[in-house]
């Protein structure tokens, strides 16, 4: 049981990382590059036999308070049943 | 005056804090390790520059869950002074006890530089015996340090005087030339809305002696203690 998140800087903030790669890709003759962003992408290994609801509720808590900053980030959950 | 400096594992400017506040006449001051759950009887709460867990996630994203931190966000909303320097100020930031966060820096390099800020306000508590316009020579060392909000927590700021110093030239001019990170708005250090927390990514730590090259450090820690004493004197 695997959830992954995946956590994307908002569009207002700044992503000098992102950017940088993108002169990279440019400078590598991959000129569509119009933009690109950095983001985190992790994966939650899951124990089969809990609650799946009470689970996914105290993980979008975790997504908000602890994996992403609503300040700057968003997030998106994936439990596994979406697939 | 008893002051507080908090321990994370990774923190790694604790001793020069101590060190700094040691060096002042009137302040005492004493390590307090993050399992802690109490400040025991500090008047002032120091959260010290560094790379608390490694910095993994975000800076100060897994701090502001350290223990401590419930009794810092107590302490703070009685209405304590409590400043966090560099990691401090991110840790400050993610615990919600001060607005915006703390980005990578626009030129994505690390930096460590002595930096020109300009005192934006005396109405504070950590600024009280400084002048308006007054340029402090202290030095940062941070790679996540672009200080970012949105529009309205900007002009939120700006309306309560909450922004407390701004990065500037030799001059006082607050230019994108002696912006060492890409602040907006050339932002060096920033309080709350009841102006007893304050958090800046320059360390006033590392100048507070004459052969570190500048004593302007020694200001902000010199306004708390003033401060501290004027609120005993008027209690």
């Amino acid at each position: 049981m695997k959830v992954k998140v995946f956590v994307t800087p908002k569009e207002t903030v700044l992503d000098p990382q992102g950017a940088a790669v993108r002169e990279a890709m440019q400078h590598l003759g991959f000129t569509a590059a119009r933009d690109v962003r950095i983001g985190r992408y992790l994966e939650i290994e899951l124990a089969e036999n809990g609650d799946a609801a009470a689970q996914e509720t105290k993980l979008r808590e975790l997504c908000r308070d602890l994996l992403s900053n609503p300040v700057i980030e968003d997030y998106r959950l994936e439990m596994p049943h979406e697939k | 005056m008893k002051f507080a400096v908090v321990q994370f594992p990774g923190s790694n400017c604790d001793q020069d804090c101590l060190a700094a506040l040691r060096g002042i006449d009137g302040i005492e001051a004493e390590y307090v390790w993050h399992k802690e759950t109490s400040l025991g009887d500090a008047d002032a709460i120091v959260l010290p520059g560094g790379f608390s867990y490694g910095d993994y996630l975000r800076c100060g994203a897994i701090a502001r869950f350290s223990p401590i931190m419930r009794a810092v966000g107590e302490d703070a909303r009685a209405g304590k002074l409590v400043i966090g320097i560099c990691n401090g100020f991110q840790i400050l930031c993610e615990a919600g006890l001060l607005p915006g966060a703390l980005v990578r820096n626009r030129s994505l390099h690390f930096v460590c530089d002595y930096v020109n800020t300009r005192v934006e306000t005396t109405n504070s508590p950590f600024l009280h015996g400084l002048s308006l316009g007054e340029v402090l020579q202290i030095p940062v060392a941070h790679g996540e340090g672009c200080y970012f909000a949105d529009e309205k927590t900007l002009h939120s700021l700006n309306d309560h005087e909450q922004v407390l110093l701004r990065y500037c030239d030799g001059e006082g001019h607050a230019t994108s030339a002696a912006n060492p990170n890409g602040s907006v708005e050339n932002i060096a250090g920033i309080c709350n809305r009841e102006r007893n927390v304050f958090g800046l990514m320059p360390h006033p730590d590392r100048a507070c002696e004459n052969r570190l090259g500048s004593r302007d450090g020694a200001k902000i820690f010199a306004s708390m203690l003033h401060s501290l004493g004027a609120t005993e004197a008027v209690a």
